[in-house]
């Protein structure tokens, strides 16, 4: 009892909020896989975040002594939550999936630092007994790393993403890659091989491993294509998430703990989802043997065939069912508003308008829906292509608006295309199809697409925005 | 062997927790349509700003003028993390919001 007794009290309140906290970030997460609950689900968790952070400022003890420096840290958060914030707010709906890798960078980066410092810091009875194999050498050497990578990694993907970066095409990467991999481990090795030490003597050893692990986030990146970046922002995201759970182990902090282990598994779970939405392993993803292939030209039968806007107004207004299939072309234009308002005067004109939604339209799972919602589409006319796929032989028009390899059929019927397998919307089995497009090039994939080449295909040109905008005008003369 | 045995058992807790929060990680995330996929990695991204709890505490022992600095550096980016990715999230989902 006298030692119950002992236990200051903010102790207690500590852990107690860290318990809070790690449900309501269980749940949060939980509540975020539902449509309906999502919004509710990230409050929640926030709401587990302030609760933490509140704590941790207030009751946090280490040796006895109080968290200090409290107005630099409150500082801190303030300079944080500001630009954070303002990033947030102003940013395009389109420039999303770039946002998170770049807040995923941030976590990353602090996990690394915070490891750097900790470093020198290791506890000397520890090392008197263990050496330098102990677990908390372990635990930071593995956060350095591992948030280090998914730093480097994020801000490599945000620029991939911004069209900042390119695509080099380096083959002999994956050989140093795979290298610089191997001596990275092997350098971790050598540092917990290293015996009784002052870990002081040894933190220059901390930093070239920080440089190592900078570096290899970047050619980790580099080579895999634009179009796979979600996949890969998703998977440095669950690197974060083990990161931060590599600093829970260190300071026994349970909420860092589920916390990161959480989105660790989640991520990759995630990850693992996506890859399968593209008929994909994550090892082909990551190796990047992707694009080109399949057949040529020389097999098209028919050419292509264009189609004049006031044709097009009509055959529109003169449909029963029509489908929208959006790629990441109409996100590029920033035609979903002006895509919405065809939708529904051809709406008032009585025509059944419908969108199908590829799982990986735009550029990541998902991003189509917020952009399309953005839009204020109603929610119960965005369909996945699999249900619209079902019905296609009914529908008369189908208007493909900046999507390529999603409606490729040789993802169907040419077991030789890298494509082959993946799910599609089958659009070449509707009565019509018109296809909104830029020019004449070929998709992500690099792979040429024998729709556009269809008897009942036609091609219309130009920036989908003014093509839309164009074909409203003539529907609405009609 | 002896070495990795008793390094379990001293980690047992912590052990325990990492076990079972993958198993929970991967119940939680299961069934999600691909809808959401975007908005919840965008979540699960601001929830690994808990890292935030490591910065502060590093931060708050600082003894030194670098120590001082990179922790601070590390509170700031941390705070990134967490409110960024909360705000994006709930922009995004904001809009799934039934309309009238």
């Amino acid at each position: 009892m006298n030692i119950l007794q002992n236990i200051p009290i903010g102790d207690s309140v500590l852990e107690i909020s860290y318990l809070i906290a790690s449900v309501l970030f269980i749940f949060g997460l939980k509540m975020l896989s539902h449509p309906e609950s999502a919004r509710k689900g990230n409050f929640l968790a926030a709401i587990g975040m302030v609760l933490a952070i509140v704590c941790t400022l207030l009751f946090h003890r280490k040796d006895g002594k109080p968290i200090e420096h409290l107005g630099l840290i409150l500082a801190a958060i303030a300079i944080g939550t500001a630009i954070g914030w303002a990033i947030a707010v102003k940013v395009k709906m389109t420039a999303m999936p770039q946002l998170v890798s770049f807040f995923n960078g941030m976590g990353g980066a602090a996990a690394a630092l915070i490891s750097l410092m900790e470093f020198p810091r290791m506890a000397p009875e520890l090392i008197q007994q263990h050496g330098m194999l102990n677990g908390h050498a372990i635990a930071i050497l593995l956060g350095l790393v591992i948030g280090s990578v998914s730093f480097a990694g994020s801000m490599i993907a945000f620029g991939k993403l911004a069209e900042k970066i390119g695509d080099p095409k380096l083959k002999f990467m994956r050989v140093v890659n795979l290298l610089f991999l191997v001596g990275i481990l092997i350098f971790v090795v050598v540092i917990l091989s290293q015996g009784k030490v002052e870990p002081k003597d040894i933190s220059w050893m901390a930093y070239a491993l920080l440089g190592f692990s900078l570096i290899y986030g970047i050619t980790f990146v580099i080579p895999i294509g634009g179009a796979d970046m979600p996949v890969v922002i998703s998977l440095l995201n669950s690197f974060t998430g083990v990161a931060a759970a590599m600093g829970g182990f260190l300071y026994n902090n349970q909420v860092m703990l589920t916390g990161g282990i959480l989105v660790g598994s989640a991520g990759t779970i995630l990850t693992v989802l996506m890859c399968k939405a593209m008929n994909r392993s994550l090892l082909n993803v990551i190796i990047g043997a992707f694009g080109g292939g399949g057949a040529g030209l020389d097999k098209v039968a028919g050419s292509m065939k264009e189609i004049s806007v006031s044709d097009a107004a009509v055959l529109l207004s003169y449909s029963q069912k029509v489908v929208i299939v959006p790629g990441y072309g109409l996100a590029v234009a920033q035609a979903q508003h002006i895509c919405h308002e065809m939708e529904k005067l051809l709406d008032e004109k009585g025509v059944n308008v419908r969108y199908a939604i590829h799982p990986v339209a735009g550029r990541m799972p998902g991003h189509m829906n917020v952009l399309l919602a953005e839009a204020d589409v109603s929610y119960d006319k965005l369909h996945e292509s699999e249900e619209i796929n079902d019905d296609m032989r009914n529908v008369d028009v189908v208007v493909v608006i900046g999507a390529n390899d999603v409606v490729n059929p040789a993802a169907a019927d040419d077991p030789s295309s890298p494509i082959y397998g993946m799910p599609v919307v089958r659009v070449w089995e509707a009565k019509s199809v018109i296809v909104m497009k830029r020019g004449m090039g070929k998709g992500y994939a690099a792979i040429e697409n024998f729709l556009f080449y269809n008897a009942n295909t036609r091609m219309l040109f130009g920036n989908a925005k003014d093509s839309i905008q164009k074909l409203i005008g003539e529907i609405k003369n009609l | 062997m002896h070495e990795i045995l008793s390094f379990i058992y001293v980690n047992k807790e912590a052990i325990f927790i990492i076990a079972l929060s993958i198993l929970l990680g991967i119940e939680v995330i299961s069934h999600v349509p691909a809808i959401l996929h975007t908005p919840l990695m965008s979540g699960a991204n601001a929830i690994h700003g808990v890292v935030i709890i490591g910065a502060i505490i590093v931060m708050g022992h600082a003894d030194t003028t670098a120590s001082m600095i990179l922790g601070f550096l590390a509170v700031v980016l941390g705070t990134l993390n967490v409110v960024g990715g909360f705000v994006v999230t709930d922009r995004m989902l904001e809009m799934f919001k039934k309309k009238k």
